[in-house]
């Protein structure tokens, strides 16, 4: 059974259609990537799962449940989490609360709780704390934990974004473009850690990704997004001979040896 | 053992010199609290003595709260300062104590305040709304110059005072629910004037629920109008208080005149320090919960919280009712007081003064909360007001300025501190968003102690207990490092030369910035 299934999403904004009628599943345990021209619809796509828009027409099935429509919070609830094109991180808050709000919905929250401070309260705050810093040490960002995320240099600001996402424990981490921006070092380490997310998390991933080294690189499946419509998609080998991919991203007539 | 007792005397060296500023900041405060103690009202300089004097021993706590001692100590200090020295001066002249006390209103206030403001970013020019609510649910049903308690005789006894301080809470809380469902989706200046418009309304109301207004002779008359309520009732105090202030009065030689007054100030003014200590500790202890965390991730990026799992809707509605709660138990405790209450007090300016108590103290920040009261109610109410008596004074006995032989009778009546009041303030406002934008006491993130490396912490702080600045791996591994860096610019050059067109070879030194210039 795939972990998410969506059926005939479409969303139109005004006349402009920027998802149309796309049929997309992803499988348990899998590292796959979504890729297209700018302006393809992916980062809408994106948007779709994890509620921040609702679509026009077709369903969401998450892990057997149907989540479209449903609110950014209850779909990260189901077990989705994100980050985000143009980082946004918390800015004002140090790297640990970053990861803390991450993980706001394994915690149980209650005011009356927050203030009589009972012993339940102060163990899962540790207990939560204690979490956070295994998570930091997985992206390498323990010896900054009290530093306020703003002031964090760009590589580290993405890896606490991932960070962060990884705290909510997801079954499905959605990567907008993960790599921007980043020199060819970073990259490499940045698809290891991908990789590590899959090996060790047991979770699912799918990245929009612009780097084909990253696409062709680390993922299982790839999809081709152009003007909102799926146009290919299959192992990266299959994609990348594709004759209407090699077409949306060079033009009609161009050689395949470009991609 | 001859170095055990050189880092014991090492050690004792260092806490004489620890001391130093706790020993100068009690000093201080006993030098600024007897100065204050022999101030004679009958001196010709008394208000400006007094209005110097003052508000340096209205920081002595702040500045015990500063020093680098235990916290328990500080507590020891602070309410040394609050629960003896200040009752004695409020002995001397009750004036003081109507000071602090109005004081830690605002500052309770200011802290519900920052809750919405500080913590979840919502700006809320409405405020005084909610303390509104508070008092005239202690106002309406105490006193008779309303209809609801004179036909029906539904006054409330003065003993359910405590009943209602808590009904006030409920009732505020319930009221910031009703204001936040409607502005959930509203942010930044749409909110600010939404909430205007709330503030308003209120008053509006509570000037408009009565039979004052219309011409019909409406029988129904709520709150009396503009006129307000007067008569409000305080609640009983024992009789053994007020003997036992009678007699502690006597015996430090400082007997009051209206000894039964002088109990109800002190007791006001208890009850006020304890709902703002615990005000202050409730907005603490939510800021630094799970709870604070999501109102901060809200301010920072909405969508983003959204996304990490954070509910919006109930997050929001949650921080208007716990802000709008503290102003709730004020306005019973301030209707109360004053014994009186109208539409007046709880005007737009009300709620902009509460919130440039929040702005000049830091938003966010609960010690800036209660110091940006302290700073805005003295200038309000004692320093620029003592100004305006000095010089009528001097005017009184034709003072003329030394060196510049001004008379001061020619100083013009408009020109009166008092009268400039609001200027000052936003004097004040302007001056403090150039030079100290986050406040006077800005908001600090939480440092929290990691957990896995705490055993290692200690132990590296014993074996280097020389307080080397410098470790030797640093030095042993600096070189190392450049290199690295070194590498890694060169790859990055190479990269760079391989994007761009061969005819434009990268110019040297573009892709490789020079060295660090620190040498190791």
């Amino acid at each position: 059974m795939p972990l998410l299934e969506a059926r005939g999403v479409t969303k139109r904004f005004g006349g402009l259609i920027a998802v149309q009628n796309v049929d997309y599943c992803i499988e348990p345990h899998t590292i796959n990537a979504i890729i297209g021209p700018n302006g393809a619809g992916k980062t809408t796509f994106f948007n779709l799962m994890t509620g921040i828009y609702t679509p026009d027409e077709g369903r969401i099935i998450f892990d057997g449940k149907d989540i479209t429509g449903l609110k950014p919070n209850r779909i990260n609830q189901a077990g989705i989490a994100r980050t985000f094109q143009n980082i946004r991180l918390f800015g004002a808050m140090t790297v640990i609360e970053n990861c803390l709000v991450g993980m706001h919905r394994r915690l149980h929250v209650d005011w009356v709780q927050a203030i009589l401070r009972p012993p339940a309260f102060n163990r899962q705050e540790r207990e939560a704390q204690r979490r956070v810093e295994e998570l930091l040490d997985f992206v390498g960002l323990r010896d900054k934990a009290n530093e306020v995320a703003k002031n964090l240099p760009y590589g580290d600001q993405r890896r606490l974004e991932l960070a962060r996402a990884l705290a909510s424990e997801p079954k499905l981490l959605l990567l907008d473009e993960p790599t921007a921006g980043m020199n060819p070092q970073e990259t490499a380490a940045a698809m290891q850690l991908f990789r590590a997310v899959r090996d060790e998390f047991g979770i699912t991933v799918l990245l929009i990704e612009h780097d084909m080294r990253v696409v062709m690189g680390i993922s299982e499946r790839v999809t081709v997004l152009d003007y909102g419509q799926k146009i290919a998609e299959g192992s990266p080998e299959e994609v990348r001979r594709n004759p209407r991919v090699i077409e949306a991203y060079l033009g009609r007539g161009s050689a395949a040896s470009y991609i | 053992m001859a170095t055990q007792s050189l880092l014991q005397e090492r050690a004792s060296r260092l806490n004489w010199r620890e001391a130093l500023p706790t020993i100068f900041a009690i000093l201080y405060v006993l030098i600024v609290f007897s100065l204050l103690r022999s101030l004679n009202r009958a001196d010709l300089w008394f208000p400006t003595y007094s209005s110097i004097l003052f508000p340096l021993f209205v920081f002595s706590p702040f500045i015990i709260f500063a020093l680098k001692i235990p916290f328990a100590l500080r507590a020891v200090l602070i309410a040394i300062i609050g629960l003896v020295l200040m009752p004695i001066l409020g002995m001397q002249d009750s004036f003081y104590l109507e000071l602090i006390t109005q004081i830690a209103i605002f500052a309770a206030m200011a802290i519900g305040l920052n809750v919405v403001v500080g913590f979840a970013g919502l700006l809320d020019l409405g405020y005084v709304a909610f303390f509104a609510v508070g008092a005239y649910l202690w106002g309406i049903f105490t006193s008779n110059a309303n209809t609801i308690v004179r036909i029906s005789g539904a006054q409330a006894a003065p003993e359910l005072f405590w009943l209602f301080l808590f009904l006030g809470v409920i009732a505020a809380a319930i009221t910031g629910i009703l204001l936040g469902l409607p502005v959930l989706r509203l942010r930044g200046d749409y909110l600010a004037i939404v909430t205007l418009g709330f503030g308003e309304i209120i008053r509006i109301l509570v000037s408009n629920l009565s039979n004052i207004s219309s011409n019909r002779r409406n029988p129904i008359n709520i709150t009396n109008g503009a006129q307000g309520l007067p008569g409000i009732l305080s609640p009983p105090l024992p009789d053994f208080m007020f003997q036992a202030v009678e007699s502690l009065t006597n015996s430090l030689g400082l007997p009051v005149n209206n000894v039964r007054a002088f109990t109800y100030q002190l007791f006001y003014y208890g009850l006020v320090l304890i709902v703002c200590a615990l005000s202050a500790l409730i907005a603490a202890r939510l800021d630094n919960s799970p709870i604070g965390r999501a109102w901060t991730a809200i301010r920072e990026d909405e969508v983003a919280a959204q996304a990490m799992g954070v509910p919006k809707v109930k997050m929001k509605l949650l921080a208007f009712a716990l802000g709008a709660s503290f102003a709730g138990a004020m306005g019973v405790i301030f209707a109360a007081r004053n014994t009186f209450v109208s539409p007046e007090s709880f005007s737009f300016i009300q709620s902009i003064f509460i919130l440039a108590v929040v702005i000049v103290g830091g938003m966010g920040s609960i010690r800036g909360a209660i110091f940006g009261a302290a700073i805005v109610t003295l200038l309000n109410l004692q320093v620029l007001k003592n100004f305006s008596l000095q010089i009528n004074a001097l005017r009184n006995i034709d003072w003329v300025v030394p060196i510049i032989d001004f008379p001061i009778r020619n100083w013009p009546q408009q020109l009166e501190p008092a009268r400039y009041e609001r200027l000052v303030f936003g004097l004040l406002l302007i001056v403090m968003m150039i030079f100290r934008p986050s406040g006077l006491l800005p908001a600090k993130r939480r440092q929290l102690e990691l957990q896995g490396e705490r055993a290692e912490r200690i132990s590296e702080k014993e074996l280097t207990a020389d307080v080397a600045e410098i470790r030797p791996e640093d030095l042993l591994s600096a070189p190392a490092a450049i290199g690295e860096a070194k590498e890694a610019k060169a790859a990055n050059a190479a990269d760079i030369a391989e994007d761009l067109p061969a005819d434009q070879p990268p110019t040297p030194g573009e892709g490789l910035p020079d060295e660090p210039k620190e040498k190791p």
